[in-house]
């Protein structure tokens, strides 16, 4: 590969990169202000389309497709919402942009505003960034003083508003339909699909949302081209009709047990291997790596086997993992217990479920007992296969829950006894030699008096 | 619309919403076509000011915002956010427990600070100064173990520079 250079966090380290002066004076707003004098609506979708641009929230759907699905000559109006309540563990490339750089990512909603016709924007922002949300809203007034925001923006007859709009602690929030109601003033729980919110979604209007770095890869799509995106990442495979490929920059999160934790841009397509050792400066204090979270938890895991797994939107999914998700890799070192990041991942979901999916609200709460009593010494053999039950049973994709985080909660548990069974077992024969064997029912650990 | 009585009609004595909360409340009506969207806006808005939301005050958000308490109260307790029995202490502290920070030791910075300020998480120390709590990720992983506080973020911490940071809350 030709050598990368960085774009995304190019000004990330300059003094004062947050503001709008010194945006400008690297190319801040010239996308814009060419694009609104030279380009319609429908030329920056078929762009954005052109480039193959997939969003970077998770799930990795074409971003211009998504914009299509909008429909034509609505009245409107149609709305967009940026997804900024970034909150799966791991994952912290979104503040970075918004506290270091937050220009680019305004700069890139406002293009995409433009692209669907929106005329109203709302960031949603998880509440526990006060940093972000001092300089989001420092850059969204500078915006409107320089005229990027309000009436008839630079002499066009495009108009846009946007207004930050913060959360309340809550993972789901940034479920797409979770974020929408939470908006709407109501409980966030997400909604049966269809409809797509691009059909009916904010005050069952039209709605656009889209990731925090997904509005940053736009800015620099109508800076420098389609063709420059798609120099970039790893191409579709020609075997694979269905694979969109995996084109452009990524912001990748490092943290665990490596010596560098960070977040570092590279092309998609980089190693779990090589960002560890070359950006990450290799597992800390010489050990080796046990295994690594390749994309956020919900993704699973990869084993040491499996890190030089590429990091692209196929590649996670073919070691058995959800899929590439946020893009933070979480290192875990060979001294830690598996049993550990079980209970942790299990009570991460627990505490995150909305509630409102039976499967998902008992699966995630039932998961967390039986991890808690398996690491007070009570566990038993059957109790894996109950959780293999468990997370094969939940979750969109066996078809029973309306939202992904009931798969996210599956996965880590599917991926963690599958991949490092025989850990559990010896733990479970070493903590509870009396009762490891056990296959009918045992009572709660309270009544154990297990705590 | 016309036969509610909004809470600025009540003597002044009674109001929980101060004035310039209403007036905080009722600039954002414009950013929304509905009035319901500014149930967290306005939630929020209520808490910074007095730590906590109570009932009372959960009535009068909806009388401004023109919807049934029940329907304010059912986005409020949605939340684990808001306290409504009483307020928070005057500095609040999420310790993160997610899986970066728990592999960088936040388990121990978590009982350590349980033990310091006497109380349990979710607690609020009886001279009302801290309410400790657990967060999820706080998404400052490349800083782990972390904690958000004083709407900062406290980054790579230790028992001891956790100590120093607790003593100089108010
Ligand atoms: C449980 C759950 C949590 C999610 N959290 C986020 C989030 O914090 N930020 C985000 O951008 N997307 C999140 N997503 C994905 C969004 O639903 C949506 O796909 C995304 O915001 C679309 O933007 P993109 O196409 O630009 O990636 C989450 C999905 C699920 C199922
Ligand atoms: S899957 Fe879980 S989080 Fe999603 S809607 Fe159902 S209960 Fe809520
Ligand atoms: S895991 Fe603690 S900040 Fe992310």
């Amino acid at each position: 590969m030709a050598t990368f250079e960085p774009v995304l966090l190019a000004n990330v380290g300059r003094d004062d990169s947050h503001t709008r002066a010194v945006y400008e004076s690297t190319g801040g707003y010239e996308a814009l202000r060419r694009t609104l004098a030279e380009m319609s609506p429908a030329d920056l979708t078929e762009l954005v389309k052109a480039s193959n641009l997939r969003g970077r929230g998770g799930a990795g759907f074409p971003t211009g497709v998504k914009w299509t699905f909008l429909p034509k000559d609505h009245p409107g109006p149609i709305y967009m919402c940026v997804n900024a309540d970034e909150s799966e563990p791991g994952t912290f490339n979104n503040r970075i942009l918004m506290e270091e750089d937050p220009h680019q990512v305004i700069e890139g909603a406002i293009l995409s505003c433009y692209a669907t016709r929106a005329t109203t924007a709302y960031i949603y922002l998880r509440y526990e960034y006060p940093g972000s949300y001092a300089r989001l809203q420092a850059a969204i007034d500078e915006c409107y003083a320089a005229g990027y925001l309000g009436k008839n923006i630079l002499g066009s007859d495009f108009s846009l508003d946007m207004y930050l709009h913060r959360g309340a602690a809550a993972y789901i929030c940034g479920e797409e339909t979770g974020l929408i109601e939470s908006l709407e003033g109501k409980r966030a729980w997400p909604r049966i699909k269809p409809p797509f919110p691009a059909v009916e979604g904010l005050f069952h209007k039209p709605t656009v949302i889209n990731n925090v770095e997904t509005m940053a890869c736009v800015t620099h799509i109508a800076r420098r081209g389609a063709d420059w995106f798609k120099s970039i990442g790893t191409p579709a495979d020609p075997n694979n009709p269905r694979d969109a490929g995996s084109y452009g920059p990524k912001l990748y999160c490092l943290s665990g047990h490596v010596n560098k934790p960070g977040c570092y841009e590279a092309p998609l397509g980089i190693t779990c291997r090589e960002l560890i050792d070359n950006f990450g400066g290799g597992v800390w204090k010489n050990r080796r790596a046990k295994a690594a979270v390749p994309g956020g938890i919900s993704m699973g895991l990869l084993t040491a086997d499996e890190l030089d797994t590429p990091l692209d939107f196929s590649g996670p999914g073919r070691v058995g993992c959800l899929g590439l998700g946020t893009a933070a890799v979480v290192v875990l070192d060979e001294t830690v217990s598996i049993v550990d990041f079980l209970h942790n991942s299990c009570r991460f979901f627990a505490h995150e479920s909305c509630g409102q999916c039976t499967p998902c609200r008992e699966g995630t709460a039932w998961s967390l007992r039986m991890l808690e009593r398996m690491r007070a010494g009570r566990g038993r053999l059957a109790d894996l296969d109950l959780l293999l039950e468990i997370g094969d049973s939940i979750g969109i994709m066996p078809g029973t829950t309306i939202c992904g985080l009931a798969d996210g909660a599956a996965w880590p548990i599917k991926n963690a006894i599958r991949k490092f069974r025989d850990e559990f077992e010896d733990f479970i024969r070493r903590t509870n030699p009396h009762g490891y064997d056990v296959t009918e029912p045992v009572p709660a650990l309270v009544q154990l008096g297990g705590h | 619309m016309g036969a509610r009585h909004p809470p600025y009609l009540m003597a002044t004595a009674e109001r929980i919403l101060t004035d310039e909360m209403v007036a905080a409340i009722q600039a954002l009506l414009p950013r929304y076509p509905t009035r319901q969207a500014v149930t967290l806006p306005a939630l929020h808005i209520v808490n910074n000011q007095l730590r906590h939301v109570p009932l009372a005050a959960v009535v009068e958000i909806a009388e401004l915002l023109e919807l049934a308490p029940a329907q304010v109260q059912d986005t409020l307790s949605f939340y684990g956010f808001f306290k409504q029995d009483a307020p928070h202490g005057r500095t609040r502290a999420w310790i993160c427990r997610s899986l970066s920070c728990a592999l960088r030791g936040s388990e121990s910075l978590i009982e350590h600070a349980q033990q310091k300020l006497g109380i349990a998480s979710g607690e609020t120390t009886p001279d009302g100064r801290v309410t400790l709590e657990e967060a999820e990720c706080l998404g400052g992983c490349d800083f782990a173990p972390c904690m958000l506080a004083g709407g900062q973020l406290h980054k790579n911490l230790d028992t001891a520079q956790l100590d120093r940071i607790i003593d100089t809350w108010e």
